[in-house]
């Protein structure tokens, strides 16, 4: 049964449109992933699923409620953790869960037994007395998920939610969502834009300027490309890249591994680009397509070229600030 | 528990711990008005006297500042406070509240009672104070004083949330200070007073609701005074006070929760 419907999603903000009718709908149990470069729409499609944003046109159920017209029981029925920290950091760890069960209507011995379930779940119940001001940014994170799932919601909405953190609490968390995904059958939808993050997902839509432009299980995305992908260091990237245009039809792309691409049968094709090229070829690797390859052919562009913007590098930097 | 009862409990609970948390707060304000009433009050009388009373009238400037002094740290805390909405934007808890499911006029009014319960504490600490200015204060008086203190600092903190509901960042802050905060404290009438002003600095003070505040809690504290006392220092009747107050406190109340919940 699906949890989320979404229908021709439009999201306008003056000139600008950021969501340009999306529709898809998500499984109850599923891991969903919206995944996409920076102001691909992904945060955007968040808000209006959360009802912090009204839609410019379209429609959203979830969980049986209409987003716009029943806004408190959609609320009810959804956790969220943020991209952005949302905890109060003068009060305690508890005090924190305390205030959102009280907001969300818990009985105060309710908050108290599932405190206890939620803290031990992301591993904080010996620092649960501690004021968050203390805690690290992987503490922090691991903390707002406890609270997402104190009112045991439905749904819980993920944006971004390792951006920032260090791999091995990157991983750690990636371990907590799978584990409640298993205990609690949970749907989780999440957003991101670290396509290693993408695999962990069940289901992926690939999302740019606005539009889903794919959307299915990362294996058959990756399979629906074809073939290997070819990266070479040359000499000279630009020169290469048009003779082998010219030569086999073939678009390859320039990035900070060297030149990229994407070749029906990459065994037979290595000695052939070696003995036209050999001089201006350094190395050659083979491997299978991924995510990020699979961006490439819808877009035309990797993700991993983005740079940082100036508002995550901020975020970074406050973040990192506060640790201290 | 109703979902806006749960939210005004929560969200003025969570000030009160906050407050209570922060010493430095507590210090500095209870520190700013003592400055004002030792310092300033005692160094203005001590250079220039209080020239602007009769010579008949037994009062003397510190005793015709305490009132004002009270209204303004009243006055500072609950626009602070409601101001501090900013801060819980910029570090993120107010976008937790904002989703919750509880109706957003309701988590303005926590705000509102949370501001409030912090500024009377201070009044409280304040009120200590009077018998070392020889103000004499009954029981009764506190009382009343503490019910239009509480009037007078919700709908300031409405007033604070209404402001902080459309700034941005705390960058706007010094300008709110210096261009309506201050003025208003100059022209309540808390630190001089309203006679033998130039005509449109009386009328400033006349539109200033404050003015019937400070009018008012003068009134109270000085009600068993000389009546030369009380004719001198009182300018209109607690019923006009208390009902300027109160639509301030109404009109305050309904912008400061209609601009919060209208922002996204």
């Amino acid at each position: 049964m699906a949890v989320i419907v979404v229908r021709d999603l439009v999201r306008r903000f003056n000139d600008l449109v950021a969501v340009d009718g999306v529709t898809f709908d998500v499984e109850e149990g599923e891991i969903f992933g919206f995944l996409g470069p920076n102001g691909a729409g992904k945060s955007t499609t968040i808000k209006m699923l959360c009802t912090l944003l009204k839609p410019s046109g379209g429609s959203i159920t979830l969980a049986g409620f209409d987003v716009v017209r029943q806004p408190d029981a959609v609320r009810r029925a959804i956790g969220l953790v943020f991209q952005d920290n949302s905890l109060d950091d003068r009060l305690t760890a508890e005090e924190n869960l305390l205030f959102h069960g009280l907001l969300y209507g818990l009985p105060r011995a309710t908050i108290r037994g599932r405190m206890d379930e939620v803290l031990a779940m992301v591993n904080l119940d010996d620092r649960r007395r501690d004021i968050v001001h203390t805690f690290s940014g992987g503490m922090r994170r691991r903390l707002e998920i406890a609270r997402g799932l104190l009112h045991h919601p439905r749904v819980l909405f993920l944006d971004e939610p390792t951006v920032g953190l260090d791999p091995q609490t990157r991983s750690a968390i990636w371990q907590h969502i799978h584990r409640l995904r298993q205990e609690k059958n949970i749907t989780i939808f999440m957003t991101t834009h670290y396509m290693d993050e993408a695999e962990n997902c069940d289901r992926i839509a690939i999302i740019d300027h606005g539009r889903i432009q794919a959307l299915d299980t990362p294996d058959n995305l990756k399979r629906g490309l074809g073939g290997d992908v070819i990266t070479m260091m040359t000499v000279d990237d630009s020169r290469l890249q048009q003779e082998i245009a010219a030569r086999y039809g073939v678009r390859a792309v320039k990035d900070e591994e060297g030149l990229r691409l994407q070749v029906g049968d990459g065994a037979t094709f290595i000695p052939r680009v070696a003995a036209d090229f050999g001089g201006q070829i350094n190395s050659i690797s083979l491997r299978r397509p991924t995510l990020d390859d699979v961006f490439l052919s819808l877009t035309g562009r990797a993700i991993r070229e983005e740079k940082l913007s100036a508002a995550d590098l901020m975020r970074l930097n406050r973040r990192h600030g506060r640790r201290h | 528990m109703q979902p806006a009862l749960r939210a005004i409990y929560t969200i003025w609970y969570r000030e009160f711990i906050r407050f209570i948390r922060e010493r430095s707060r507590i210090v500095g304000m209870i520190g700013q008005p003592l400055l004002y009433l030792l310092i300033v009050g005692q160094g203005i009388s001590a250079a220039m006297g209080f020239r602007g009373v009769p010579a008949n009238v037994p009062v003397n400037y510190v005793q015709f500042m305490y009132p004002g002094i009270l209204g303004m740290s009243v006055l500072f805390t609950s626009i602070f406070s409601g101001v501090s909405i900013i801060w819980d934007r910029e570090f993120g808890f107010l976008k937790e509240v904002l989703v919750a499911p509880v109706p957003r006029w309701a988590t303005a009014l926590g705000k509102a009672l949370g501001g409030s319960t912090v500024a009377l504490i201070q009044a409280a600490i304040m009120l200590l104070l009077a018998p070392f200015i020889k103000v004499p204060l009954t029981p009764l008086i506190i009382l009343q004083l503490l019910g239009i203190l509480f009037l007078i600092s919700l709908s300031l903190t409405f007033f604070g949330i209404a402001i902080a509901s459309r700034m941005e960042t705390m960058e706007g802050f010094q300008m709110i200070m210096n261009f309506l905060v201050m003025p208003l404290f100059f022209l309540s009438g808390a630190i001089f007073p309203m006679t033998n002003l130039p005509s449109w600095m009386a009328f400033f003070m006349k539109i200033d609701p404050l003015t019937y505040g400070v009018d008012a809690l003068r009134r109270i504290i000085y009600a068993d005074a000389d009546p030369r006392v009380v004719e001198f220092l009182v300018h209109y009747s607690l019923g006009f006070d208390l009902a300027v107050i109160a639509l301030m406190a109404l009109v305050l109340g309904i912008l400061g929760s209609w601009s919060f919940s209208r922002q996204e």
